[in-house]
């Protein structure tokens, strides 16, 4: 690896610069000899994927459950951000005596490839040029994330993983593991999550994009190099996709047409109503640990995710064989990947007899509801996990 | 061995369907409510077993027990399931309440080796008398809803449900009636007696047909 220091590019937040290049998680250097080989089929050697864990790995190997992230999600999932400082993204459902329960499970959460807090990406250092990637980074794949995850899983000696779930592109990752390496996968819990990308949806990314790359300050993508960051762009892109994350019932509900520390309309373009001074601060703090260029390509990398597509125009085909177990979660109000997009999902299951659960959880809090505390979804995960696990010979938790 | 009178819990329609399911096979049960009798066949008969529920709630509280079951609709979802997908495709005390029950029954045949359906008997004697007496709809025990609100919109007799297999090519493997406490009728019984005496029957079939 090139000894290029970040801090040669001040541009980003110094910590989170930092992170991006030398993460204070563990990580895995996949060396040269085993280059990733990227759908554009271009190759990608060496790289960095930087990962968290929690819990013990059993004598059998047989109790690890990989949680694959969202979009602008990393690998502390259960354990405070090292730039914001904030709890893990998933601490309503990782933790002792959580449904996963890392008593009883090994839990292993990897930044994606793409990412920006220690895995590679376009914020890490390019080592041809010593500079960051920037725009000279591949363009990738959801099927390019799994298959950098795998040297890591081998790594881990894990023969086959006990669960791989995850929500949103998470669940896009968690069915890419469940299609191309069936024999590992023991069960598999894709939520709120869809087997393709909408047309509606790689609109809105596009929107996202446009408004980065229209920041002055993106600099044809070597901001970075440039000591300069888009924020305004960046924050943009945030705002208008957290509109996507709500329902517009959510939305009513915790703002209505309140006005923000106002009593009265200020006729000026000011943040008037609490909802627009709401997403303005989401865009801001959203910034401050997010690399603009991570967010070019991984929404990307979503836009291209079609798994019926790779197998033939036919989603069955992808899990033809399969005997992995299954759990689909959708919420009636995730208008992103709305139900039916689940129940296509679970439709293809069937067609191969596939053992499968699907729940649709009762809620207004969008598509965001699956990061919530929605006690449906503990109940309906603690329920499919510890069947599965009874399956799978794992015993329950101590004390449990 | 499971004997109806022994074990009130359960539903005398499940154990007389749990009697006839092999050891370790593959069950559907569509329209699998809280899912007991998954549970009872998982416990009784070690099966490989899935639902369909149309109620989510439901759905979502057979999931958090542990089974494999997802929401669906039988006039809806069946047709997903390739041929012979199962051993046993169940549908208990729910083919009254489906909207196109024939072509069910035939996707129920399709997709497993045998079908096994429990269904209330609208040519039971109380039900022959309310109507005769009352002159209108009857309700029973077994039947407790008035007509505006049933679900069950296309209830049948034990005879009527005979005629059906014979349309759809049905073989009929068993077809036992039982009364209110699950005690069922001797197959010294003649069918016109079934179907006066019988509050619910169980019939098991299989294809005469390839799919």
């Amino acid at each position: 690896m090139n000894t290029a220091n970040i801090r040669d590019f001040p541009a980003a937040t110094d910590a989170r610069a930092l992170e991006a290049t030398r993460p204070s998680s563990d990580y895995l250097d996949v060396p040269e000899n085993r280059p990733l080989r990227l759908a554009s089929e271009k190759q990608l050697a060496p790289y960095r994927i930087a990962y968290k864990t929690y819990g013990e790995l059993n004598a059998a190997k047989s109790n690890a459950i990989l949680i694959a992230h969202a979009l602008t999600m990393d690998q502390y999932v259960a354990s405070p951000h090292p730039v914001t400082g904030k709890p893990g993204w998933w601490e309503s459902m990782v933790g002792p005596g959580k449904p996963i329960d890392t008593d009883r499970f090994f839990v292993v959460c990897p930044n994606v490839l793409g990412g920006c807090m220690g895995s590679t990406g376009p914020a890490s250092i390019n080592p041809t040029s010593g500079k960051p990637w920037g725009v000279d980074f591949p363009v990738i794949t959801i099927g390019d994330m799994v298959e950098a995850q795998v040297p890591l899983i081998d790594h881990l000696g894990i023969e086959t993983l006990f669960c791989v779930i995850g929500g949103s592109m998470g669940g896009m990752q968690t069915l890419e593991w469940a299609a191309r390496h069936k024999e590992r996968v023991f069960s598999a819990v894709p939520i709120a999550t869809a087997a393709w990308h909408s047309s509606q949806n790689i609109a809105f990314h596009e929107v996202g994009r446009q408004a980065v790359m229209a920041d002055p300050n993106w600099a044809g993508g070597h901001y970075l190099e440039l000591g300069k960051e888009p924020r305004n762009g960046l924050a943009v892109a945030r705002m208008a996709a957290h509109i996507t994350y709500l329902s517009e019932e959510a939305l009513q509900r915790k703002f209505g047409r309140s006005l923000q520390d106002l009593d009265a309309k200020s006729f000026s373009f000011n943040a008037d109503f609490q909802v627009e001074s709401y997403l303005r601060h989401q865009g801001s703090t959203f910034v401050d640990r997010f690399d603009a260029n991570s967010y070019l390509y991984i929404t990307r990398a979503i836009d291209y995710f079609d798994l019926a597509a790779e197998h033939g125009d036919v989603l069955a085909n992808a899990f033809k064989g399969t005997r992995t177990r299954f759990c689909v979660v959708s919420f009636t109000s995730d208008w992103l990947y709305p139900t039916r997009e689940s129940r296509e999902i679970v439709q293809a299951l069937n067609a191969v007899a596939a053992n499968v659960s699907f729940v649709e959880i009762e809620s207004d809090k969008g598509h965001d509801a699956f990061l919530l505390d929605e006690p449906e979804q503990v109940a309906t995960i603690r329920g499919f996990l510890n069947a599965a696990a009874q399956k799978r010979g794992l015993q329950p938790a101590r004390g449990g | 061995m499971l004997a109806p009178n022994t074990q009130p819990n359960y539903r005398a329609d499940h154990l007389l369907i749990a009697e006839m399911v092999g050891r370790g096979s593959r069950v559907l049960d569509v329209g699998c409510g809280d899912g007991s009798l998954l549970q009872l066949l998982a416990d009784t008969k070690a099966v490989d077993g899935r639902g369909i529920e149309v109620s989510r709630e439901r759905v979502n509280a057979c999931v958090a027990r542990g089974l494999s079951v997802i929401q669906g609709d039988a006039d809806r979802d069946l047709v997903d399931y390739p041929d012979d997908a199962f051993d046993y495709a169940i549908l208990s005390l729910t083919i009254q309440a489906t909207l196109q029950p024939k072509e069910v029954l035939e996707q129920l045949l399709r997709i497993g080796r045998y079908a096994i359906v429990s269904f209330p008997n609208f040519g039971h004697w109380q039900v022959r008398g309310r109507l005769f007496l009352s002159g209108r709809m009857p309700v029973t025990e077994n039947l407790p809803e008035a007509w505006y609100v049933t679900p069950n919109v296309h209830l049948c007799t034990i005879k009527d449900f005979s005629e059906l297999c014979r349309t759809v090519n049905a073989h009929v493997e068993r077809a036992v009636a039982f009364n209110a406490a699950g005690r069922k009728l001797g197959t010294w019984v003649p069918l016109t007696a079934h179907n006066l005496l019988g509050e619910k029957a169980v019939f098991m079939l299989t294809r005469k047909w390839m799919p």
